[in-house]
This record gives C-alpha cells, sequence and structure tokens, in this order.
C-alpha cells in the first residue's frame, strides 16, 4: 500500500516536469543535445529538456518533429533563433555583438597579468636598492647606541 | 594618475550593473521584427468551418494580438484593447493562442467586447511558435505589406499605444504617402 502511494507521488512530481516526448533510439542522442543547448523562454534559466512550461512541451515536439524529418542540428538552431532570437541559444554565436561576451574574459585576464608584472616589478626594484640612505643609517646607529648605553 | 585606475574601474563597473538594473531579462528582442508575418492556414474563432491564412491580414497597418481564455493577463488588457478598438481605425486581429475552452472565449467576447475583426484560432500553437511567442498577451504591429514593425510583450494598454506604436504607425503613413 505505502509502495503503491510512492509510486503515485513520484509519478505527480514527474508530470509537474518536463512532458516527455519519446523519439526514436537512432535520434535519441542528438534530441538529448539539442534539448540540453536550447533555453526554455518562459522559465528563463532552464533548458527546453528540465522546462515543464507549455511552451517547452510544444517546442520539444519541434525538435522531435525537425529530426525525424531530416534537418541537421545547425538547421534546428536556425529554426529556434529565427524565432526567440540568439537568446534561445545557450551556445552564443560568434559575431560582433557578442565580441564582448565573447573576448571579455580574456581581456581581463590580459590586463589582470599585466597589472600583476607591474607590481611585481615595482617590488623587485624596490627590493635591489640595498644602499641605505643618510636617514637610515643615522637611524640604526641611534638604536644601536641606545642599546650599548 | 595611478590612483584614478580603481576609481575608472569602480565606475565602468557601475555603469553597466546600473544599466542592468532597469532591464528586463523577459523582454528578449523578436528576431522577427523586419520580416513578414509567417503563413499559416487556420479556423477562426467563430467560423471554424471557414480557412484563413495570412494574405487576409495584410493590406493596411493592422495589431495582431496574441491572447486566451486562460491566459489571465490577457483578460486583464482586454478592456484597454477595446477601448482602443473603438478610438483608432486600425484593425485588430487576435491570435486565439491554445485555447483551451473556445465557448467560454466567445461567451468572453460577446459579453466583455470583441476587439478583434476575426480571431485565429490556433489550436495546438504551431503559429505561435512562427510568430516566436513566448509570453501571451503580446502584440504585433504590422505594416500594408504584413512586415512587423513592432512587437510588444505583456499588457497593451493606452500609455504604451501612444509611447510605442502610435511613433511607428505614423511613420509608416508618412512613408506611405
Amino acid at each position: 500500500m505505502t509502495r503503491i502511494a510512492m509510486w503515485l507521488l513520484l509519478l505527480s512530481i514527474a508530470s509537474a516536469h518536463a512532458q516527455i516526448v519519446s523519439v526514436a533510439p537512432e535520434y535519441q542522442q542528438r534530441y538529448n543535445n539539442l534539448l540540453h543547448e536550447l533555453r526554455c523562454l518562459v522559465c528563463q534559466n532552464q533548458t527546453l529538456a528540465d522546462s515543464g512550461s507549455g511552451l517547452a512541451d510544444d517546442l520539444r515536439l519541434e525538435v522531435k518533429r525537425m529530426l525525424e524529418e531530416g534537418n541537421s542540428d545547425q538547421q534546428i538552431f536556425a529554426f529556434m533563433s529565427d524565432r526567440y532570437g540568439d537568446f534561445v541559444l545557450y551556445k552564443p554565436p560568434l559575431k560582433p555583438r557578442t565580441w564582448l561576451l565573447w573576448f571579455g574574459p580574456f581581456v581581463l585576464l590580459l590586463a589582470g597579468l599585466i597589472g600583476i608584472r607591474r607590481v611585481v616589478q615595482a617590488n623587485n626594484k624596490s627590493a635591489d636598492s640595498t644602499q641605505l640612505s643618510d636617514a637610515e643609517m643615522k637611524k640604526i646607529n641611534d638604536v644601536i647606541q641606545d642599546r650599548d648605553d | 594618475m595611478k590612483a584614478l585606475i580603481p576609481a575608472l574601474l569602480f565606475f565602468v563597473i557601475s555603469g553597466f550593473l546600473f544599466v542592468g538594473l532597469y532591464k528586463d531579462p523577459t523582454l528578449v528582442s523578436s528576431p522577427l521584427v523586419g520580416k513578414s508575418i509567417p503563413s499559416f492556414t487556420a479556423a477562426t474563432l467563430f467560423s471554424p468551418d471557414k480557412q484563413i491564412t495570412q494574405a487576409d491580414l495584410i493590406g493596411e497597418i493592422a495589431l495582431v494580438n496574441v491572447w486566451a481564455t486562460w491566459c489571465p493577463a490577457c483578460k486583464h488588457e482586454h478592456p484597454d484593447l477595446v477601448a482602443l478598438a473603438m478610438k483608432t481605425d486600425i484593425p485588430i486581429y487576435g491570435l486565439n493562442y491554445k485555447e483551451t475552452d473556445k465557448a467560454e472565449a466567445r461567451a468572453w467576447l460577446r459579453q466583455e467586447g470583441n476587439p478583434y475583426v476575426l480571431s485565429i484560432a490556433d489550436d495546438d500553437g504551431r503559429i505561435a511558435i512562427d510568430f516566436g511567442v513566448y509570453g501571451a498577451p503580446e502584440t504585433f504591429l504590422i505594416d500594408a505589406q504584413g512586415v512587423i514593425q513592432h512587437k510588444r510583450v505583456g499588457v497593451m494598454n493606452d500609455k504604451i499605444w501612444q509611447r510605442d506604436f502610435l511613433p511607428i504607425i505614423q511613420r509608416l503613413r508618412r512613408e506611405a504617402l
């Protein structure tokens, strides 16, 4: 009895999530990959694979239909971005508008490296000067004198 | 000079974050603006036996409004649409998106007023996918050639009409002269 109740509970949880679309085994792998690369526009931080929204259900069916009609992955991505923009693609395409997105982190990294080099060089320079200034010499002598007294 | 660098960085980062504050992530700019409305063949809400196509929507500047009775925000914007339909001569076409209860949809329009010239019956949501719809209500402004000129995601009201739609309509009319 508890077992049945548990299964029913599990089923009801599953139904609140993504509606399962059955795909022919030869497409299964590509289908799964595609769904993980596409964003659900209703719940924006979920992929099509995870989302339980009605639109995501419909779009999964579209992906299935296009696979079965022999479309390439590129054609399916194009179908989605033609309608919903590049935003649906989890891997945004490389173009002038997305240069900052793609190269920004590397530019920041480079800037950081240059900054570190400068700091290290500056430190080395000050460490090189082993000569004491007159004022420093006088200070040391004073300390020694104090101790001797 | 050197001391200015952290301050400069601070302002650049703050600038990005400040702009980000006022951006609504749910507003995704539509790649369909500038393109023709997608082709379709469908029945209408009030004449299930009649088939219409995209050609029936093209010919003059018009609005296409995505709605359904299951959509609370659509019901909320409805009075504003009815008022808009009365004050403007621009036709409003409805896209009845995945309607769950057509009898209720018809009753709703009879009772609350029907701002639509007709409502396309998009039962399985396939037409809406071609329109790039992701959050009803949505309103498209199309020109006389059937090219989408603007897309509004979210409710429509007089303020948005004046601010976003009218300037484009005035420009289109000037260009048509």
